[in-house]
């Protein structure tokens, strides 16, 4: 069991607002990531419920019990950090043990539970070695042993794989998202990568300011944004946005494509927006042009990595006109 | 970036590095040597350098006259226990400043530093007025307590410093894997902090061993330690330079060995942190 409620809490560092007021139902099993930008207060919210921080006002529920007071030991979460934490004077093995030293289990329930973690997470020829003789995704796979062991009511990941390289973090993305499946605890996962949000979550919390801009699948912040933060946020490249004449035809304030939304043509095309090649950048399944439009600004185009396209072409794009988002003068999607 | 330093400049700064070590040590090695001659040649007013008739009399007069052994067991005794006990008291209280720090954590280390700066003889009355009072004076017990105090802020101050370099994650992890605060401080803290409270222990052994005023003011024949030993030498029948040299030896002798054997440890410990 492992749901997780939270009743509008709030959280203040001396007179600095950090969380204003946010209620939230995390549900038993599920995977939520919380994404947001830096300083939007989504590690905050998440050592809150860890219990490293103290809430100013609110309620936290764990499985339906009051646990907005109890110290971190007594709420049965375990926590994988960015920085790994692992204790430098201890070997992989005790690395691992030590919650379960804690929880004071029988030395034989400790061995089993040790091995099976490290069999599962590929660490067993590492246990006797210290986390110094680890490289950084080994570490991160003790981390995640030392966490799995206590079978905790649920997971924390604090912008757990940032400090790994690119590769790495693929592996490890996939490795956490397969974890889940096979114990089926509940995690709550902070990243400020909207690629990790939108591939490992079931639900997404879009954090701004402190602020739930938005709590939805990965699809349904794609698809039906909120606002115009959400939108402009989830989906890489971004949305492109354009206020004025052009957002009014279409009654908003202001109106958003995504780049793989155009059509895109050399030749004019009736009502399309007419503009130049910037930079193309070609990744080889895609290309992604920054064009200048005439009256709108830059915009950012995806197309598919044939199209050949060089620096001051003249090219038209026609949005396509059932995947126009619009909002109104707050950002409110209409 | 190497630098290139010419081979005069090194024989320079090596024999500059000499001269100041055995300047340092000149007061030792003249105890040394004193330790070992006789009163009239200690007295010369030509003094040689190496005893000329060398005798281990000295000794064997100051072990008759008061007790080494007694002296040399009641500064073990307040040097290690007044240690463990300020550890016992400073881990807790260092833990508390460097990662529960409130408004006031900048003050409060700064009034503890403050009261080093006051002299002792300060609050000598209403301190033996306690000590009378509480029948502490003359006791292994009392002045291991007072040690305990008057090295507590430079315990707190050392430990916290070194605290201060470990990563709040790793204590937070352990609080996060199901460790109450005792386990937090015994299973991952301290393990930690091991070189930094080390070299604390060992600053403090010989900061207590060394220390003279309040030993002497407040105990006299039952919980004397080396340095009441060596003052009751300085006596009014007159000055007995190798007598008072040989008490002297014997009073540093093994917190020197200490100090020579731990030298590693202690500048491991005193420039902890200093480079990361």
């Amino acid at each position: 069991m492992g749901s997780i409620s939270l009743q509008h809490v709030k959280k203040s560092f001396g007179e600095v607002q950090i969380i204003p007021d946010i209620s939230l139902d995390i549900k038993d099993g599920e995977f939520v990531v919380f994404v947001g930008p830096s300083g939007c207060g989504k590690s905050t919210l998440l050592r809150l419920i860890a219990g490293l921080e103290d809430t100013t006002s609110g309620t936290i529920l764990l499985d339906g019990q009051d646990m907005t007071k109890a110290p971190p030991a007594r709420r049965g979460l375990a926590m994988v950090f960015q920085s790994y934490a692992l204790y430098p004077h201890m070997t992989v093995r005790d690395n691992i043990a030590f919650p379960l030293k804690m929880a004071k289990a029988p030395k034989e329930v400790i061995d089993q539970k040790v091995e099976y973690a490290a069999r599962t997470l590929n660490l067993s020829s590492y246990l006797d070695r210290r986390p110094r003789a680890l490289s950084g995704g080994q570490r991160q796979r003790v981390a995640i042993g030392r966490a799995i062991v206590r079978e905790p009511k649920a997971f924390l990941f604090d912008e757990p794989l940032s400090n790994l390289d690119a590769a790495l973090r693929v592996n490890m993305r996939l490795e956490i998202t397969e974890l889940h499946q096979q114990l089926k605890t509940t995690m709550i996962y902070v990243t400020h990568d909207q690629v990790e949000a939108m591939t490992m979550a079931d639900r997404i919390v879009v954090l701004n300011a402190g602020n739930v801009e938005q709590f939805g699948s990965p699809l349904d912040l794609y698809k039906k944004p909120a606002n115009r933060f959400v939108a402009g946020f989830i989906g890489s490249p971004r949305m492109n946005f354009v206020d004025g004449p052009e957002a009014a035809k279409h009654n908003a304030h202001s109106i958003g494509v995504r780049p793989e939304h155009f059509k895109l043509s050399r030749d004019p095309l009736a009502n399309a927006w007419k503009g130049k090649v910037g930079v193309a950048e070609q990744l080889g399944s895609d290309t992604f042009l920054h064009v200048h439009v005439e009256g709108l600004g830059l915009m950012t185009i995806r197309t598919d990595g044939d199209q050949t396209f060089s620096h001051g072409d003249d090219v038209y794009l026609m949005p396509d006109p059932t995947r126009i988002y619009r909002f109104d003068a707050a950002g409110i999607a209409l | 970036m190497a630098r290139n330093v010419s081979t005069g400049t090194k024989i320079g700064f090596t024999f500059a590095a000499w001269a100041i070590a055995l300047l340092l040590f000149s007061p030792i090695l003249w105890v040394l040597l004193t330790a070992f001659k006789t009163e009239a040649e200690a007295i010369a007013n030509s003094p040689t350098f190496l005893p000329q008739n060398f005798t281990l009399e000295n000794f064997s007069a100051v072990q008759d006259r008061s007790d080494y052994v007694k002296h040399a067991t009641n500064s073990i005794l307040v040097s290690v226990g007044s240690t463990l006990l300020g550890l016992a008291i400073g881990i807790p209280a260092a833990w508390a400043m460097a990662f529960a720090p409130t408004k006031r954590t900048k003050d409060v280390l700064m009034w503890m530093l403050s009261t080093k700066m006051m002299p002792a003889v300060g609050v000598l009355i209403p301190i033996y007025l306690i000590f009378r009072d509480l029948r502490l004076l003359d006791t292994v017990h009392g002045l291991t307590l007072i040690m305990t105090v008057i090295n507590l802020p430079i315990i707190i101050w050392m430990l916290y410093t070194y605290f201060k370099e470990i990563p709040v994650d790793i204590l937070e992890a352990a609080r996060m894997d199901g460790a109450e605060l005792y386990n937090e401080i015994v299973h991952v803290l301290v393990p930690m902090a091991v070189p930094g409270i080390a070299s604390t222990l060992l600053l403090n052994v010989i900061l207590a061993w060394n220390e003279a005023f309040w030993s002497i003011t407040l105990t006299s024949g039952r919980a004397g330690t080396l340095t009441a030993f060596i003052s009751s030498f300085s006596s009014p029948q007159g000055l007995f330079l190798a007598k008072l040299s040989a008490a002297s030896l014997l009073a540093i002798a093994p917190i020197l060995l200490m100090g020579w054997f731990s030298q590693k440890q202690l500048v491991r410990g005193l420039t902890f942190g200093a480079v990361k």
